[in-house]
């Protein structure tokens, strides 16, 4: 199928998961609603059968907000970049997460703007190379997960594209999950990110991937470098935001 | 039996009583001076009706989740003023292009930036034409009492829906904090439109972006049987992104022409004594109060002076406005800005140098003694 995405990006993997992740789930495509934002991952939605909207830079967490309270029976994923999700949609993001509103938020994390030509991200960290940065960043990144513990969401996951089938389980589960869930997926723009920071080929960054991760509950390996924790961090049953809502109406005698 | 109802409100509540009327089932907004009100009455009116209100973030996460929500098949509406309005513009735009009907109230306050928060002003006429960006057409309606309010604010769910496309309420402090008798109509008395739903049946191929021959798009609620794409990019029938030069032209076209060309259709006014008028005033909106006032008074004592009342302010009423003005020696704009109708006004005359503006832009209310001295001036009275 002929797509928006450069040759070597690690989108495709995660709709790949995400897929398989649906079809394990058995859900009914006239029930999904995917809702995306702007920017290379936001193209997500235009490759999938179900119902589809592609909105605004940073603001489909909003929309999904809108979507899910009117109709609370639909499962609704959001997939963003870690830009849209993190700069322009921080707000959003942070008030869907403490909301605990039942969306499946998935941000792909590229570590760069790619849509726009390789400009520095809330998450590309410090001391890193991008087309705005011609000296290197100085500014630290997000902690997705810490983050999004920390606004409320009660389900928090991190996993790469190297990881497919943890990646897999994770979105099914994800899904699956009821209240505000966040999915974090390491994935590499070998366009950008890679070629800006002496990775230039997508297998090498993938390799990175799994060099450079280990599992929760793991002790990491002593190398050099950064290492990141992927797996489940948060997963608590806590009432969400469309059931107290309903909660609510029949507290003023509606239902 | 006539069940309509006699209230002393706000504007603000009459704004969310006819909303209600109309239909409203989705609301989401933020709070801000001096449309707060509209919000307060919602939060406890709308979910008495099985309605949703949702109070966001901001007033970005607002209409967007107003635009989301819409898409679902509901009747929605957000309220705001000025700052509010600014950090909107983005997203109606995005309804416009997408064609998915909303209503956006502003309630209007002194601008630029925070301004004159408590204060009046009709600052945002402008915006609400041009605040978003790209070509695009706009509807937007106001009002200067309060059963104008009621009727305004339902006409506007009826035009979205209609046309499928966002409609602006411009009203402003005064109208919405001043409290007058509204006749709350009885269900049914204003006929209401409701959402065109297409009739393909499941199974087959629904195009949402493929008009009917009367130039309507049916549409299909997110969650139900047809699945498509929604996208604020240029796009195809099926709504899939397109740069295609022919499917860009046409579907500019189509989203400017859809409300221009039924100007006719969509604009309203209110007239007075326009038969024998040698000056004519054109107001809307709360200034229309007080040159209603003067015109009535001015008339008392042997004055041939009329008055046009605009409710719509976009599409602009060019042809109805030429017209009518056409004897006038006098064309006299009332309206609280440093001039913004009257632009459109002039545009649209046979003779633009006799247009002049009578405008008040220090927050408070323009009065008819303020219209009367200006009047005298352009009579060549002296003051």
């Amino acid at each position: 199928m002929p797509h928006i995405w450069c040759a070597g990006c690690g989108n495709g993997i995660v709709l790949n998961s995400l897929l398989r992740a649906v079809e394990k789930l058995g859900l009914d495509r006239n029930n999904i609603v995917m809702v995306s934002g702007i920017g290379c991952s936001s193209r997500m939605q235009g490759y999938v059968d179900f119902h589809t909207l592609h909105t605004i830079h940073g603001r489909a967490l909003a929309f999904a907000t809108g979507v899910k309270l009117a109709r609370p029976e639909l499962d609704i994923i959001v997939p963003m970049g870690d830009g849209d999700a993190l700069a322009i949609g921080g707000n959003h993001f942070i008030h869907a997460a403490r909301r605990n509103i039942n969306l499946t938020a998935i941000i792909l994390n590229n570590r760069i703007y790619g849509m726009t030509g390789g400009q520095y991200s809330p998450l590309t960290g410090m001391d890193k190379y991008a087309t705005t940065a011609p000296y290197g960043t100085i500014v630290p990144s997000f902690d997705t997960v810490e983050l999004a513990k920390a606004a409320g969401a009660s389900f928090v996951a991190r996993s790469t594209v190297y990881h497919v089938l943890h990646l897999t389980n994770l979105l099914e589960k994800a899904i699956k999950h009821k209240g505000f869930a966040v999915v974090e997926v390491l994935t590499q723009c070998p366009t950008y990110y890679g070629r800006k920071n002496g990775m230039p080929e997508a297998p090498e960054m993938m390799q990175w991937f799994k060099d450079h991760t280990f599992q929760r509950g793991t002790e990491p390996k002593k190398i050099e470098g950064e290492m990141i924790e992927i797996g489940l961090f948060v997963e608590e049953q806590r009432e969400e935001y469309c059931e107290r809502y309903e909660k609510s109406l029949q507290k003023v005698g509606k239902v | 039996m006539n069940n309509s109802e006699v209230k002393l409100l706000q504007g603000n509540e009459v704004c969310a009583e006819a909303a209600i009327y109309a239909g409203l089932e989705f609301f989401a907004g933020y709070p801000i001076t001096p449309s707060t009100e509209i919000a307060e009455t919602l939060s406890y009116k709308l979910p008495k009706k099985g309605g949703r209100f949702i109070q966001m973030e901001d007033e970005i996460g607002s209409i967007c989740a107003i635009i989301g929500a819409s898409l679902t098949g509901k009747k929605v509406m957000t309220a705001t003023s000025g700052p509010g309005f600014s950090l909107m513009q983005e997203a109606i735009g995005y309804a416009i292009m997408t064609e998915i009907p909303c209503v956006i109230v502003n309630v209007q306050r002194g601008g630029p930036s925070t301004g004159l928060p408590t204060r009046v002003s009709q600052g945002d006429v402008m915006q609400a034409r041009w605040g978003t960006h790209g070509d695009h057409a706009i509807i937007a309606l106001t009002a200067s009492n309060h059963q104008d309010i009621f009727t305004t604010t339902v006409e506007a769910f009826n035009l979205a829906e209609t046309y499928r496309t966002p409609v602006i309420l411009l009203y402003d402090e005064v109208l919405a904090h001043m409290r007058e008798q509204v006749v709350i109509p009885e269900p049914g008395e204003i006929p209401l439109v409701e959402r065109l739903i297409t009739s393909v049946p499941k199974g087959t191929d629904y195009h949402p972006y493929f008009p009917r021959e009367d130039g309507r798009l049916p549409m299909s609620d997110f969650g139900g049987v047809h699945r498509y794409n929604v996208t604020g990019l240029y796009h195809d029938m099926w709504g899939f992104p397109s740069d295609n030069p022919e499917i860009t032209n046409e579907l500019i076209h189509h989203l400017v022409h859809k409300i221009e060309n039924r100007t006719i259709n969509i604009t309203r006014m209110k007239e007075y004594y326009l038969e024998d008028a040698e000056t004519i005033l054109i107001s809307y909106g709360a200034s229309a109060r007080s040159a209603i006032h003067i015109m009535e008074d001015r008339r008392a004592v042997g004055m041939s002076i009329g008055m046009i009342e605009l409710q719509t302010l976009w599409p602009f009423p060019e042809a109805e406005i030429r017209k009518k003005c056409a004897k006038a020696k006098y064309i006299v704009v009332v309206e609280m800005n440093m001039g913004q109708i009257i632009h459109q006004v002039k545009a649209c005359v046979d003779h633009p140098g006799w247009v002049y503006l009578v405008n008040r832009v220090d927050g408070n209310l323009i009065t008819p003694v303020d219209i009367k001295r200006i009047l005298r001036i352009i009579q060549g009275k002296g003051i």
